[in-house]
């Protein structure tokens, strides 16, 4: 390889370490701006931080698309049966007076809410759509109290960087950083369509996330803790779904 | 040393994009198989009609498809691995882009000669294809205008597409940027659209592979793979 000069060498090798560096660089600034999530290791690790880190910074703000009341799809879908539960069905029993949504975690002031509560703040109603990682969608009407309203009411410590949120399903937990937590559009549902939140669809309670997929978007949620870190909760991934192979970030 | 018929910069990124492009394929049908269902407009799902559907058992028991079983569930590792790929596909690309607006490769390569993309001049080339006439020993050094035509439609029209309409799907993308999404028509416009974009990536890729065996197997792979097309 005769045409392998000095120059040709030097080049590559000044090329490859200012990759590295700037490599290096790019990951020390996205863990200080928080643009690495819970779940960035493994093989597909970086394409999740990547995915994450991109739409933080482009979509940190914006809306989801709202649409008109005609858009609004009838009959509303529901995804498999209602939850099949004793403690559950005895709080559906008892028309959910007992039940309760405890907020605990890194916040001043710990609380156990009613829904007679949770209906006594502002509400806010919107018509957004709601994709399944599977494929399938609908639109309907989520009425409910933004989530960082009730964050603001237990006041959230500034180290807060994520709310975990648990389901009756025990199955199910999930958690979502404060630019969701605190985006106008993030919803603790107790209505659909102009009703009550039917149990199939997630009631008495379900987090609505517009701008993230269907999976994120747990029903039957009973339990909020404010933390700044996921170690500690399940294996420290941000959620269950990467236990099983999903990206906890699913804005996709 | 004469100048390789491909550059290392194009053989590398080429082979990349292909496997790429094979994850992408294979992930890709697999999440089609949790809902083997198309739909156009905003919303699609099992209580509306369908523009059509694959007549296979699927791999969520909530599908209705006449099998009374369901197929191994494979949507997690199967989206981890399309996005992961999705991400390397568009990053070589832009390199790939930029690599070819600045060396000239699209202008000396690609673009085909004006008097090349006359319709006699591209009916006889693909007269000659339709006869499988194997290309001379220019073939070995230079792409024919129907080669051209193909790979740019390739690179310009159907990779973009397929990264819009992916992109068109995801919520987050489309709450910063809405029109990617309203301008197909909607969410489940935008997944049928990328389902048809793969029909053409993989109609190309089986015509590609087959051109490749017609003008010789070895020596393309060769010239591909080491920059020689050899004796």
């Amino acid at each position: 390889m005769g045409n392998l000069s000095r120059r040709k060498l030097i080049t590559a090798g000044l090329t490859a370490t200012a990759g590295v560096s700037g490599v290096a660089v790019a990951a020390r600034l996205a863990a200080r701006y928080g643009l690495i999530p819970p779940d960035h290791g493994g093989i597909y690790g970086p394409g999740e931080t990547l995915t994450y880190a991109t739409q933080r910074l482009l979509t940190r703000h914006s809306l989801a698309r709202e649409f008109p009341r005609s858009q609004i799809s009838k009959p509303p879908f529901q995804n498999g049966p209602p939850l099949q539960d004793e403690a559950f069905k005895r709080l559906q029993a008892g028309g959910f007076a007992d039940w309760r949504l405890a907020i605990d975690g890194m916040v001043a002031h710990p609380a156990s809410l009613s829904l007679a509560e949770l209906r006594s703040y502002p509400s806010r109603s919107q018509i957004t759509h709601l994709a399944c990682e599977e494929g399938w969608s609908y639109i309907a009407e989520w009425i409910g109290v933004p989530l960082s309203h009730v964050l603001s009411v237990v006041g959230t410590l500034p180290q807060a960087r994520y709310v975990v949120y648990f389901s009756m399903d025990r199955e199910w937990w999930d958690s979502i950083d404060m630019a969701d937590a605190l985006h106008p559009q993030t919803l603790l549902t107790y209505g659909m369509n102009g009703g009550e939140l039917p149990v199939g669809h997630g009631g008495p309670l379900r987090l609505r996330v517009p701008r993230q997929l269907g999976y994120k978007n747990v029903k039957y949620i009973t339990r909020l803790t404010v933390t700044d870190s996921m170690k500690g909760f399940g294996k420290g991934l941000g959620s269950a779904s990467p236990e099983s192979g999903y990206h906890w970030y699913a804005g996709i | 040393m004469a100048a390789p018929r491909h550059s290392a910069f194009v053989r590398v990124t080429h082979w990349i994009t292909a496997l790429c492009f094979l994850a992408l394929v294979v992930s890709g049908l697999e999440i089609v198989v949790s809902h083997p269902r198309f739909y156009w407009g905003e919303t699609g799902n099992i209580g509306t009609p369908a523009l059509f559907h694959f007549p296979i058992p699927a791999s969520r028991s909530t599908v209705p498809t006449g099998y009374g079983y369901v197929m191994p569930d494979q949507n997690g590792w199967s989206r981890s691995l399309h996005f992961e790929a999705a991400w390397a596909v568009v990053l070589i690309g832009l390199l790939y882009a930029a690599y070819g607006l600045l060396t000239g490769h699209f202008r000396k390569h690609l673009l085909p000669a004006a008097s090349d993309i006359t319709w006699g001049a591209l009916s006889r080339e693909v007269a000659n294809h339709l006869r499988f006439r194997r290309p001379g020993e220019a073939g070995a050094w230079s792409y024919n205008a129907l080669q051209r035509v193909t790979y740019l439609a390739v690179i310009f029209v159907l990779f973009p597409l397929m990264i819009w309409t992916g992109l068109a799907m995801s919520p987050a993308f489309v709450s910063a940027f809405p029109a990617a999404q309203t301008v197909l028509g909607g969410q489940q416009s935008a997944r049928t659209i990328h389902f048809f974009g793969t029909v053409l990536l993989l109609l190309f890729l089986f015509v590609h592979v087959a051109m490749v065996c017609l003008a010789g197997f070895r020596k393309r792979m060769r010239a591909m793979i080491t920059g020689r097309p050899g004796a």
